[in-house]
């Protein structure tokens, strides 16, 4: 924890000093009969959380914030590979999302998830996998005229259109 | 006489077939949400916004309204039955209500739960409706200075009260402002901060993004840390009968709900407060009041009551200054303010000249969401409890899916969506180390107006920032904002002598 704690001031602040260098590119100084210019708001802010994470890493040399302290492992055991499998599912179905779209990536999610993260028997894993994107249809596309990605799944649809719209 | 005109002509708005409808749908989804351990009002308003565009604004916000009420009422469940608090704002409820259920009394501390509810919102509601048409007379004198100070107040409460760490509070807020500014300079029209050139950030970085990034992703991956090990459901038993006795023993706990009441409400007005310390402190009120403070912790039905009593009054309380000075009083509030902007309903002082119907037909609905929640509530409450047994592994997919989906539909941008995963994922890292995120929230929705707002007014003064300190109104409002400010730094200071004295 007393790694991560510094390893993340240290990351945010190089963050901070990115988007002050960023903001710049904007004038940041006072124009005549136009007020401040367009970049100084982000950059004197950006200014202002590397002030902070100065003041976190002070705190960190200190001893003085809980994380700074404490000794468990910033990630436990236990949870550790749940958690990593969660974002890089989460990941792997949002990338997926730009190729086979959104309704043949949700079902695929929804699979190993309650399958194979959750453990749950077959019938259940399949019909919500398959109610989740029937609903998402039917609620976006017909009710709210809102298209979802579909890659290169589009030709698919043709026919549902026909029917519904 | 007039407040009372304009009241009645709410509720014929309130009471509109489709509105009513949404209250109650938004009522029992609200105490559904509040009920699954990890999720919260805040959760469930920034995940379904989006879902609200396929009705009018007014229908949408009623409904966003009746799902915050309902998880108020939601959270007590299952802090009372598995001892899990089923939001933050459910905390202080499960110091009591765990030891109750413990004891084979689950049902008392539910229905003086749902009582108690009761009160705090009708006490709360009822105030709101004596307080916001002043306050927003007032505030229509108001101008960018008094803005922009109304502003920094809100964000000095995060530091005076929060009780967060000082710079991991202060970089919250710097960071959802910077994000704020992402876009197109609003008053130049140049596009700045655009990260990697990528167009996505032309249209800047919507509020809702950072929203379900932070409580939907990162709430879900908090959860499922959290949640790991197994948890276990109190039994209760239920008749009509026992209903009634019990709602007949409320008055024994009378004294406590309308203290919880009136502290929650005026806490909640609080920006950095809201309805988690407000029913903390209602907590502890209650214990010092009480002629037997010994038997709190152990299952004391007035430890039940006036927390609860004091969430959904600070939840009323929070959206006063939202409404009437567009300033938000909680996180929740701050993403109803979003999607009100999103709906061409900017809230603040004009709101209430000119969106009259409106204001009164959603100050009504609230009337009408906290009685329909208390009946659902009662009425429901063994399906909510086998809610508590729905496996995570079924409910988190789900959710991600919603949060997902939801963040296309607004822009329909598959940008956004990366956006949320990052955010969701670099959240909840930082919410680890106690980074508080609901002051970054804040800070976007805020933040364009704040920007707006300064620099009118040192267009204004030319470049003097004592504009903000010489007007009258803002004056002081700067002087409060100051104050809160230097207070925690004062305690640090105190607190790093006195070692050194030793």
């Amino acid at each position: 924890m007393r790694r991560a704690e510094l390893l993340m001031a240290l990351v945010l602040g190089a963050f901070s000093a990115y988007l002050m260098v960023k903001s710049a590119e904007l004038p940041i100084g006072w124009i005549p009969d136009e007020g401040p210019g367009g970049g100084a708001f982000p950059f004197w802010l950006a200014f202002g959380m590397l002030l902070c994470c100065v003041w976190i890493v002070a705190r960190w040399v200190r001893r003085k914030s809980p994380p700074s302290r404490s000794t468990e492992p910033y990630l436990a055991v236990t949870t550790r590979s749940t958690i990593i499998r969660v974002i890089v599912a989460l990941t792997l179905m949002i990338g997926a999302i730009h190729i086979i779209g959104i309704y043949l990536s949700i079902p695929l999610f929804l699979l190993y998830y309650l399958r194979v993260m959750g453990g749950h028997r077959w019938p259940l894993s399949v019909a919500v996998s398959v109610i989740t994107p029937v609903v998402s249809f039917f609620f976006f596309e017909i009710a709210l005229r809102i298209t979802l990605p579909k890659g290169y799944t589009e030709p698919l649809f043709y026919p549902l259109y026909d029917i519904f719209m | 006489m007039e407040t009372f005109d304009l009241l009645m002509q709410g509720f014929s708005i309130a009471l509109e077939p489709l509105n009513l409808a949404l209250v109650i749908f938004g009522c029992a989804l609200g105490l559904f949400i509040g009920a699954m351990p990890g999720l919260g009002s805040v959760n469930g308003v920034a995940i379904l916004l989006p879902m609200t565009f396929l009705v009018p604004p007014t229908g949408a916000i009623i409904f966003l309204a009746a799902i915050y009420y309902g998880a108020m009422y939601g959270g007590a469940i299952s802090s009372i039955m598995l001892g899990i608090p089923g939001a933050s704002t459910a905390v202080a409820t499960t110091f009591d209500g765990r030891p109750l259920a413990l004891a084979g009394k689950a049902d008392q501390a539910l229905i003086t739960a749902a009582g108690a509810s009761f009160i705090g919102g009708t006490i709360s509601v009822v105030l709101f409706t004596l307080f916001a048409p002043p306050l927003a007379e007032v505030a229509l004198a108001f101008g960018a200075a008094e803005e922009f100070a109304l502003m920094m107040l809100a964000f000095a409460t995060f530091i005076g009260l929060g009780g967060d760490d000082i710079p991991k509070t202060l970089f919250s807020i710097f960071i959802g402002l910077v994000l704020s500014a992402v876009g197109l300079d609003i008053i130049s029209g140049e596009p700045r901060l655009i990260f990697g050139d990528l167009p996505g950030f032309f249209h800047g970085i919507n509020f809702l993004v950072l929203a379900i990034g932070i409580y939907g992703i990162g709430e879900m991956l908090w959860t499922i840390e959290s949640s790991h090990g197994g948890v276990k459901v109190s039994q209760a038993s239920f008749s009509i009968r026992r209903i009634a006795t019990h709602l007949k023993g409320l008055k024994h706990s009378l004294k406590a709900s309308l203290m919880g009441s009136f502290l929650g409400y005026f806490v909640g007005i609080l920006p950095a407060a809201g309805a988690t310390p407000g029913s903390i402190m209602a907590y502890g009120m209650a214990k010092t009041m009480s002629k037997d403070p010994d038997s709190f912790g152990k299952g004391n039905i007035e430890g039940v009551a006036a927390p609860e009593s004091a969430n959904n009054a600070a939840s009323t309380g929070s959206m006063l200054p939202m409404l009437t000075l567009g300033i938000p009083g909680s996180p929740t509030t701050a993403i109803l303010l979003g999607g009100m902007v999103i709906w061409g309903l900017e809230p603040g002082p004009m709101l209430f000249v000119e969106h009259q119907s409106f204001v009164w037909g959603l100050i009504a609905s609230l009337y009408v969401a906290n009685l329909f929640a208390m009946l659902i509530n009662l009425a429901f409450i063994p399906a909510f409890i086998g809610v508590l047994r729905m496996p995570f592994t079924i409910l988190a997919p789900i959710i991600f899916v919603l949060c997902l989906v939801g963040g296309y539909a607004p822009t329909q941008n598959m940008h956004d969506v990366w956006l949320i995963l990052i955010f969701g994922i670099v959240g909840y890292l930082m919410r680890k180390l106690d980074y508080p995120l609901a002051p970054a929230v804040l800070a976007i929705v805020l933040g364009p107006l704040a920007e707006t707002s300064m620099r009118q007014a040192l267009l204004m003064s030319d470049g003097n920032l004592m504009i903000f300190i010489e007007r009258p109104i803002s004056g002081p409002i700067m002087g409060s904002a100051v104050v809160l400010f230097l207070l925690p730094l004062l305690k640090l200071f105190r607190k790093s002598r006195v070692p050194a004295s030793d």
